[in-house]
């Protein structure tokens, strides 16, 4: 059986962690094996709490030498087995990039936790923003299916961790948790429960690591199992051999490595919707800024606005159809972010309404009565 | 006799890509009769490699878990795999420009934590895939895609580097030495921590043609000539020693 119910590992009850110290939990109680990071405000807490309570649970922890060596250092420690995790904010996810693509074409699931700060490149270390939403979907060269979460609480950096593993080790894939400084940072309590539920990697003996499989997701062996596994970024047959003058290799493989995710969407994403029913105006937002965004909304329906939110969980693969349906509804979309429309520019690629973009980049997160204010002019 | 060495090849993969005269094929040869004279099970083996030339020494010809990895990174991922699951034995082989130019950092990381991997560098002194461009190693005024007028600087010595950050085991052999060669990877599969061998391995296409080195022949003579055992080079000035290779084992420790 691949899902498999179990123990928490942390006592059943309430906790009062910070962001980062719920995703670290988050990461144990998954049964993550191996985690290498680097260094790098404002994610450096999530490793800190990792380094201490690997030394309780026997989970191999690594310092590595920069950014470069822990993304590859996980993703050699899954082809040995393990659940692996890295964490890191955005100069050090963009050093990742080349690695996150080699993950993607060798389907090797691995979770990066990244922990944005406003940019561009060093920015201002210590504070949050939304600037890596395109960058965890198009951060490297050739087309490329990740899967992006959004948490927009320190219950969600807990849940969404486990969530982050589970989809990873399903879907053969990386997987990024896209949250940002003030969550990271925002201390609040949580609920723990006596019982979790984990995706066991599925294997077969013998059958293609790099087939279809049942559902364009191969089974996943490991290297100490008698298999002698070919594994390869360039483009390759379903063993593992290279194959890179071929073109129906190349594009069977691209396919797939695109379908296996964009046709499972329905099934990997989440969201949440408030007041959407008789809505004229919806706000999307995800993290924080849903958080004010929600404020800004219940406070104007206790005025009788007709006004909704939809809080997008998963980022990528997008909720087109989600989105599409909404368009077709509303008059207009409300897109606060803390970036320049990173996601209002992929909200109208769908909407087949008003995508008002509303932009803050200046560190601080959006407060909800600059959203009231800004919806009551829509409205 | 010779050893058989097909037994531990991957018999369906495609036909090996070196060029005539390379010396990877030869490279390849030593390291399969190494792991034969050990009997050691391929089933334990993991080898990981970077990108280039060298790298597909292992890929796919080694049948045997292998794990092709980016360029310059192969160390890292291969220190994720040994120490999530010690009981892989683990081999790097890559080329010079991979391990000491773009994976540099990599390397003397993993000689001063001693990671127990055993890393064989195979050096051409150029970039041998992408067209024969000037690596780190290459000796002064030697003539590359990128340094026409002769190579200005110097060359990194590897065993020095790898020796200073920590390493076990660091040793230095041409593929024209197949027994001392064969004794060192060996050793370095039997050493505890960090083993390190550079293995100068000539490229008649991109290395021999550039010097005026018409045959795969005066390619391996060129680096020939440049050998000079550890123990003949001791009392040497560094003037005599320039641009010579020493072969032989620099370790730290009992060895």
């Amino acid at each position: 059986m691949v899902l498999k119910e179990m123990k928490s590992t942390l006592p059943p009850g309430s906790y009062y962690f910070s962001g980062n110290e719920a995703a670290a939990e988050g990461a144990i109680a998954a049964q993550c094996g191996y985690y290498a990071g680097y260094p790098i405000t404002p994610s450096s807490e999530l490793m800190h709490r990792i380094a201490a309570r690997f030394r309780e649970t026997g989970a191999v922890f690594m310092q590595m030498e920069d950014e470069l060596a822990s993304i590859c250092s996980i993703i050699g420690a899954s082809w040995a087995g393990a659940r692996a995790m890295t964490a890191t904010s955005g100069p050090g996810f963009s050093l990742m990039q080349e690695a996150i693509s080699y993950a993607i074409m060798t389907e090797t699931p691995i979770v990066i936790v990244d922990i944005q700060r406003v940019g561009p490149s060093t920015g201002q270390a210590t504070r949050p923003g939304g600037g890596d939403m395109m960058q965890a979907k198009w951060g490297s060269h050739g087309d490329r299916e990740v899967i992006a979460i959004s948490p927009w609480s320190v219950q969600e950096m807990y849940d969404q961790t486990i969530n982050a593993f589970n989809l990873a080790e399903r879907y053969r894939v990386p997987v990024i948790l896209l949250s940002d400084e003030a969550i990271a940072h925002l201390r609040e309590r949580i609920e723990v429960r006596e019982r979790i539920t984990i995706f066991n990697r599925r294997k077969e003996k013998g059958a293609p690591p790099f087939g279809a499989g049942d559902d364009g997701v191969p089974p996943m062996p490991a290297f100490g199992e008698g298999e002698k596994l070919l594994v390869t970024a360039s483009t390759h047959t379903e063993y593992g051999l290279r194959k890179t003058n071929d073109p129906l290799v190349q594009a069977k493989l691209a396919s797939r490595l695109h379908y296996k995710i964009v046709n499972k969407r329905e099934e990997i994403i989440e969201y949440e919707h408030y007041h959407v029913e008789d809505a004229e105006v919806v706000v999307i937002a995800y993290g924080f800024t849903a958080r004010s965004s929600l404020f800004a909304v219940e406070r104007l329906r206790q005025e009788g606005k007709k006004v909704g939110m939809i809080r997008l969980k998963t980022i990528w693969p997008f909720a087109d159809r989600l989105i599409r349906n909404l368009g077709a509804k509303v008059k207009k979309v409300f897109v606060p972010e803390m970036n320049i429309g990173q996601m209002a520019g992929e909200i109208m690629k769908y909407a087949p309404c008003d995508v008002i973009s509303f932009s803050q980049t200046n560190g601080e997160v959006i407060h909800p009565y600059t959203i009231m204010e800004q919806l009551e002019r829509l409205l | 006799m010779a050893t058989d060495v097909r037994q531990y090849l991957r018999l369906e993969a495609p036909p090996m890509p070196f060029c005539p005269g390379c010396g990877d094929r030869i490279l390849l040869r030593l390291i399969l009769t190494a792991i034969d004279e050990l009997k050691i099970n391929m089933d334990d083996m993991l080898f990981v490699s970077g990108i280039g030339c060298a790298a597909w020494i292992p890929s796919p010809h080694f049948n045997a878990d292998t794990l092709h990895t980016l360029h310059g990174r192969a160390i890292a991922f291969a220190t994720g795999a040994k120490l999530f699951n010690p009981k892989l034995k683990v081999m790097v082989i890559s080329g010079d420009g991979d391990l000491a130019d773009i994976g540099g950092n990599h390397l003397i990381h993993a000689a001063r934590r001693n990671i127990d991997l055993t890393v064989i560098c195979a050096n051409n002194m150029v970039y041998g895939q992408t067209g024969g461009q000037v690596a780190a190693t290459a000796a002064k005024g030697v003539l590359t895609a990128t340094t026409t007028a002769g190579n200005y600087y110097r060359p990194f010595d590897l065993c020095k580097l790898v020796n200073a950050a920590g390493a076990t085991y660091a040793a230095r052999y041409s593929v024209t030495q197949p027994t001392l060669l064969i004794s060192s990877i060996k050793k370095a599969l039997q050493t505890e921590g960090f083993s390190f061998i550079e293995v100068i391995s000539p490229c008649p296409t991109q290395f021999g043609r550039r010097n005026r080195l018409d045959t795969p022949k005066d390619t391996f003579k060129f680096f020939e000539d440049k050998l000079i055992t550890k123990e003949d080079a001791e009392g040497l000035s560094p003037q005599e020693l320039e641009n010579r290779i020493i072969t032989g084992e620099f370790s730290n420790g009992s060895s």
